[in-house]
Order: structure tokens, then C-alpha cells, then sequence
């Protein structure tokens, strides 16, 4: 195996000087792992450990100042499909992942197909303009939009109100409308989405859209059958990192809650995760609940791969 | 619109192929353009709100929300004072006159029927009679910021501690960022390691997954060496590389040539070397954008503040500062803008210095892959 690396990996150029090759080989695999290092060791201790350590604490009643934890088996486990309170963040966090996904990958798409046109002036400042948003910090976006979306001052209503709509919504206090309060602030966060979609149908060939002009097909019909399979792999690169980052969802739940009022509509699996381990100390049930989530972020992700050989398009013929 | 002008040539209007074409592929991307100003006007407007916030007062605030949202104060005309009318500080009123012009007028005499007023304009022409109840009068506001805000919210915050720390935190972490990064990356652009490829799917592998599932061993193992509140969980970690750059970087230095390598090598230049004085000086663009993506993350970042320095308020970077500010002062909502803004400016205008490279880095790790 690992003279096929070498091969494989060895640059062409040194291949004539056979004589030579051995010990420079293993001198340069040896720099290699030298270099590779800070990884190896930053992957054993921040990321392969602390998965191990989790998936051992969730067997366990650790306590955080009580050394060592005993065992408990299976509790944990067996208390996740018990606790109300987890199955209920979880039914919170999918109910938001579906009605925020649809959000988080069409905005942005219909922004990068708006930018993309042809028959748009300024789209270098409009692009940047689009993308600002993202850059400001998470915690400055979350008070903009909590004032923005205010039932009674916010600028959202007064603009509803003065299109003659009576009596608007109080976005983020009614538990009926608080997800759709909480996917509006969630549409600052596009940018990144937005931008790689947009490169992405920068670089399709021309020579498929002129070939399509032949045919006589019209805008939509190009945007149907070039654009969307073209960048049907970016696409599913962002769904999957969404889909990963709303099976996280914690800030805006934790900003609002704490500047307002504890609310089940906002009882993210996340921030439930955070109550268990940080303010009532229930480590290894909160390492239960990390694990949980964890399979259930992998198997969504397994699932959007396996569906991604009927829509995803690789041009590469892979 | 384009389509009428077509059908309909009128005289004045030159009307011969090439011209209608132009004019109607001028037409639509105006129109286009504009659609996309008025969304992103929409996009943006959250912004506005802020600022206008930030800048009001509480009172106006808390008045109904029927009112102008430009914040304002009602104007005063200050007389030196003359021989008939004494000096003061007179309120101007909007005073409508019969030929139904409205002029601003300061309300000297208060009557119930009749009222004498003043001209500031021209206060030496003396008092002005007019009929009617002053009390039906709108007084006259002018534009009035209340930058005072940004006075209460910088001592509130303790802004130059927190941006201070804040500094701390993320340059340290960017100075980790990139010398480990850097090294990874040459280590998986340049050298036969057996099993890189496997190696390189586990650290992409890394971006899927979900933080939680390593949150807690990783708290506990801080806590257990008396790391928690000290800013070291918060920059040690990035001494040992993470997924973005080091994708971002190795695609940066595949597209470098490797001829320049072998002429330093066979100059007897060692790794270090050749990373050092080949490698390196052809990559400022990605480093600079690695550490621009470091540094705003740094900024933004607020849950590993939030779990290891919940204790040490003093040493707390500007994203926790601002929620526990505004936890604290939370009927405060033009305090609220005030600190929301104080932290966004810096981020920002780093993003608009290096916008190019730092969106040709997003569209590396996220198109390439």
C-alpha cells in the first residue's frame, strides 16, 4: 500500500533520478508528517477524543466537580425517548429545519440567478451589497432584527401597517409566528450560500447556453435544464452544511429567550442541550443528547447523499 | 413598456432596428436593476431601523408607533430680548396664515383665541397676531441625534476592555490559524504521505460534523486543567489547524508550480526553506484571506466566550459583552443598536478593505470541493 502512494504521490519529475529516490522519499515523507503534524495531534485531542469521551460519558451520571462518574448503562439512552423535554426540542428544531431549508437554499438561489443576469446593472456593488450582511457578527444581527421585527415600533410592521395590513404580527413573541420570525433572522445568514451558488453559474460554458439559444430555448427553460443541473453540486453542498447548521441552531433561541422569556417554540434541541449540561450540570445526559444529535445530523446526511444521484449533476461523468 | 414603444413608433422617437433593440435592452435592465435595488433596500433595511434606534432618544422611542421614526426634537427660538418683548426661549409652532402658506413661528403670548408670535427669521419686525387656539398647533421639530447613546453604551459595555480582549482572542487565535494551517497544507499539497487521501476525506469529513458531539469532554478536559475562564480554550485550539483553511490553502498552493520548489531544493533549501521563501511569498492573497476569515470569526464567535468565561466578566470579548449588556438594560432599545453597532463596524470594514479576496476564499472552499 504504500509504494502505490508513493507512486501515486511522488512528483513525476523526480521519477528519472531513480537512484536517488529511496531516501529522498522517505526523507520528504518523513518532513511530511512533520508538517502534517499540528492536525494529526489537534484531530486526536479536539476532535477523535472528545467523541469517544462523549459517547463514554453518556453511559455515565457525570457531573462536572464530581470525579470519577459511575456508570449507569443504558439510562441515558433509554431517558432520551423519555424526557419530554427531548423529544420536544427535537420536534421544535425539525419543524424550523423544514420550513427554514426551502428559505436557506431558494433566497439565496434567486438572488445568485438575479446577480447572474445578464440584463443587471452594477452587479460587482450589488454583490458585495447582498453579501454584507453576512459579515455582520451574530450577536449585532440578532438585536437589528429583534428591533426590525418589534410588533409595535419595529420597521417590518410599520412598513405592513402602511400597506394598509391592520393588525401585523408580533413577530417574536407569538409563539403562532415565532418561526417565521426566527426564519426572517435567519435571512441575513444567505451570504455564503449565495456567493458560491453565484461562482457556480459563473462557471458554466457558454457554448451550452449558445447551443440552447439555437434550439430557441427561452430564459426559464435555460435556467431549468443549463443553470440549476449545472450547479446542482453546490447546491447540495450548501444543503448539507444548512441542514447540519440547523441541527445546531442555538443563538438566536438563546439570545431571545434570555432577553425575553423562556418559550417552547424556542426550545431548540441545542439550547435544551445547553440547559441539561451548563445550568443543570447533567453531563453525561447531555453527552446522550450531543450523540443523538450527532446520528441524527449523520443519517440526514447520508440520506441527502443517496438521494443526490438523481438530481445532482456532475459534469465530470463521476 | 419596451413593447408599447415598439409597436407604436412615434415620430420623434427614432425607430429603425438597431435603436428599438438597444432601447429595449436598455429598458429591461433598468427595470431589472431596479427590482434588485428595491430587494436589496428590503434586505437592508433591518439597518436602518438600527441606526435610526441607535440614535434616538428613550422618550421618543417609547411614544406611539404612529410616529416619524427619524429621531427629532421640537425647535426653540432663543430672543436676546427687545424693549417690548422679554428674552426667553420661545417653542416654534408650523402656524398656517390665511393665503395658506405655513410658516415657523415662535409662540411668545399664549391666549385662547389669539396668540402673539415672532418671526425668527426676522425677529425685529415684532410681534405677529394670529387667530385661532395655539393648542391646534404642530409644533415644529428638527432633526436631532441623540449620539449620547454611544457615550452610555461605550461605558456600559466597558468598550475598550472588551475590544481589547476581543483583539487578544482573535489575533492570537489567527496567528494559530495560520501557522498551523499553512503547515498542514503544504504538509497535503507537496509531500508523499502514505494514506493522504484518506487522511484528507477525514479532515473535510470534519466540517459535517456537529460540535456538540465534542463539546462536553473538551469542556470538562479545560475545566479539569484550570483553563476555564482564562482565554486559552479560546486561541489554543487553533494552533492545530481546522478544515476551511486548510482546504482553502492546499488548493492555493496545487496551482503553484513546483518548479520553483525544486530550483530552491537543489539549492540546497530544506522544507522550512522552500515553505518559507518560495511558497509563502507567492500566497499573500489566501493567507490574507485566511486571516481575514480567522479574525471575523473570532469576532463572531459567542458560544466558546458564553461557556468559558461566564465567570470572568473582565476578560469577556465584545459578542458576550453585548448580550449581557442588553440582558441587563433590556427596555433599552436604542442602547441595544448602540452596542449592536459597536460591534459590527470593525468586522465590516474589514470585510469592505479585502471584499475580493476574502469572497474569492468563500467561493474556493465552497464551489472547488
Amino acid at each position: 500500500m504504500t509504494t502505490t502512494s508513493n507512486t501515486l504521490n511522488s512528483p513525476t519529475s523526480t521519477a528519472p533520478k531513480q537512484s536517488k529516490t529511496r531516501s529522498v522519499v522517505q526523507q520528504q515523507r518523513i518532513w511530511g508528517w512533520v508538517f502534517l503534524s499540528p492536525w494529526i495531534i489537534g484531530f486526536l485531542a479536539f476532535t477523535a477524543f472528545p467523541m469517544l469521551a462523549s459517547l463514554i460519558f453518556s453511559f455515565t451520571d457525570f457531573q462536572i466537580g464530581e470525579w470519577p462518574p459511575s456508570f449507569v448503562g443504558l439510562d441515558n439512552w433509554a431517558n432520551l425517548f423519555v424526557d419530554p423535554n427531548t423529544s420536544q426540542s427535537l420536534g421544535v428544531t425539525f419543524r424550523f429545519a423544514i420550513v427554514s431549508l426551502p428559505v436557506a437554499i431558494g433566497l439565496p438561489l434567486i438572488l445568485a440567478s438575479l446577480l447572474n443576469s445578464k440584463v443587471v446593472f452594477g452587479k460587482p456593488l450589488l454583490r458585495v451589497l447582498f453579501y454584507m450582511p453576512y459579515m455582520v457578527p451574530a450577536i449585532s444581527s440578532i438585536f437589528i432584527w429583534q428591533s426590525f421585527l418589534n410588533g409595535q415600533t419595529g420597521w417590518l410592521n410599520r412598513l405592513l401597517r402602511l400597506l394598509r395590513i391592520v393588525d401585523p404580527p408580533n413577530w417574536l413573541f407569538d409563539p403562532s409566528v415565532i418561526t417565521w420570525g426566527l426564519v426572517l433572522l435567519g435571512v441575513w445568514g444567505i451570504g455564503n450560500a449565495m456567493l458560491t451558488m453565484l461562482a457556480s453559474m459563473q462557471g458554466v460554458p457558454t457554448e451550452l447556453y449558445e447551443a440552447a439559444d439555437v434550439d430557441g430555448a427561452n430564459g426559464l427553460v435555460k435556467w431549468l435544464r443549463i443553470t440549476l443541473p449545472m450547479i446542482s453540486p453546490v447546491i447540495l453542498y450548501n444543503v448539507v452544511l444548512t441542514v447540519i447548521g440547523l441541527m445546531q441552531y442555538f443563538l438566536p433561541a438563546y439570545v431571545l429567550t434570555s432577553t425575553t422569556r423562556t418559550n417552547p417554540e424556542t426550545n431548540f434541541f441545542n439550547l435544551n442541550l445547553y440547559r441539561t449540561a451548563f445550568q443543570f450540570g447533567h453531563m453525561g445526559f447531555a453527552s446522550a443528547q450531543a450523540w443523538m444529535i450527532f446520528i441524527i445530523a449523520l443519517i440526514l446526511t447520508l440520506a441527502i447523499f443517496s438521494t443526490s444521484n438523481r438530481w445532482v449533476y456532475y459534469s465530470g461523468g463521476e | 413598456m419596451a413593447t408599447s414603444l415598439n409597436r407604436a413608433p412615434h415620430p420623434a422617437v427614432n425607430t429603425s432596428p438597431y435603436y428599438s433593440r438597444q432601447l429595449r435592452r436598455f429598458t429591461i435592465k433598468a427595470m431589472v436593476t431596479l427590482l434588485a435595488i428595491m430587494l436589496l433596500f428590503v434586505y437592508l433595511l433591518p439597518l436602518g431601523n438600527m441606526l435610526l434606534t441607535a440614535i434616538s432618544t428613550r422618550e421618543q422611542l417609547s411614544q406611539s408607533a404612529s410616529d416619524s421614526v427619524i429621531p427629532s426634537a421640537p425647535v426653540n427660538f432663543t430672543y436676546a430680548g427687545s424693549e417690548t418683548i422679554p428674552a426667553g426661549d420661545y417653542p416654534v409652532f408650523k402656524v398656517p396664515t390665511e393665503d395658506g402658506a405655513i410658516h415657523s413661528w415662535a409662540l411668545v403670548e399664549k391666549k385662547r383665541n389669539t396668540s402673539q408670535f415672532l418671526d425668527p427669521s426676522n425677529p425685529d419686525a415684532g410681534l405677529i397676531e394670529w387667530k385661532g387656539s395655539w393648542r391646534t398647533l404642530e409644533p415644529d421639530r428638527t432633526f436631532a441625534p441623540a449620539l449620547e447613546n454611544f457615550g452610555i453604551a461605550w461605558e456600559g459595555i466597558k468598550f475598550p476592555q472588551v475590544f481589547r480582549n476581543t483583539l487578544v482572542i482573535a489575533v492570537a487565535g489567527m496567528i494559530g490559524t495560520l501557522l498551523s494551517c499553512i503547515c498542514v497544507a503544504y504538509a497535503f499539497a507537496r509531500f508523499p504521505i502514505p494514506g493522504k487521501n484518506i487522511l484528507f476525506i477525514i479532515l473535510i469529513g470534519t466540517i459535517i460534523l456537529p460540535s456538540q458531539v465534542t463539546l462536553i469532554p473538551t469542556y470538562a478536559f479545560f475545566a479539569a486543567i484550570g483553563w476555564t475562564n482564562t482565554m486559552l480554550p479560546l486561541i489554543v485550539p487553533h494552533f492545530f489547524a481546522n478544515a476551511y483553511n486548510v482546504f482553502l490553502l492546499r488548493q492555493y498552493f496545487l496551482t503553484l508550480p513546483r518548479e520553483l520548489d525544486e530550483a530552491a531544493m537543489i539549492d540546497g533549501a530544506g522544507p522550512f526553506k522552500v515553505l518559507i521563501s518560495v511558497i509563502i511569498p507567492q500566497s499573500w492573497p489566501v493567507i490574507i484571506a485566511v486571516a481575514v476569515f480567522h479574525f471575523v470569526w473570532a469576532w463572531n464567535d459567542f458560544f466558546g466566550p458564553l461557556i468559558y468565561l461566564i465567570g470572568k466578566p473582565d476578560l469577556q470579548p465584545i459578542s458576550v459583552a453585548v448580550q449581557v449588556f442588553n440582558f441587563q438594560f433590556g427596555p433599552h432599545p436604542e442602547l441595544i443598536q448602540a452596542t449592536s453597532l459597536m460591534a459590527l463596524v470593525l468586522p465590516l470594514l474589514i470585510f469592505f478593505l479585502a471584499q475580493r479576496v476574502f469572497m474569492r476564499g468563500v467561493v474556493v472552499t465552497g464551489v472547488e470541493k
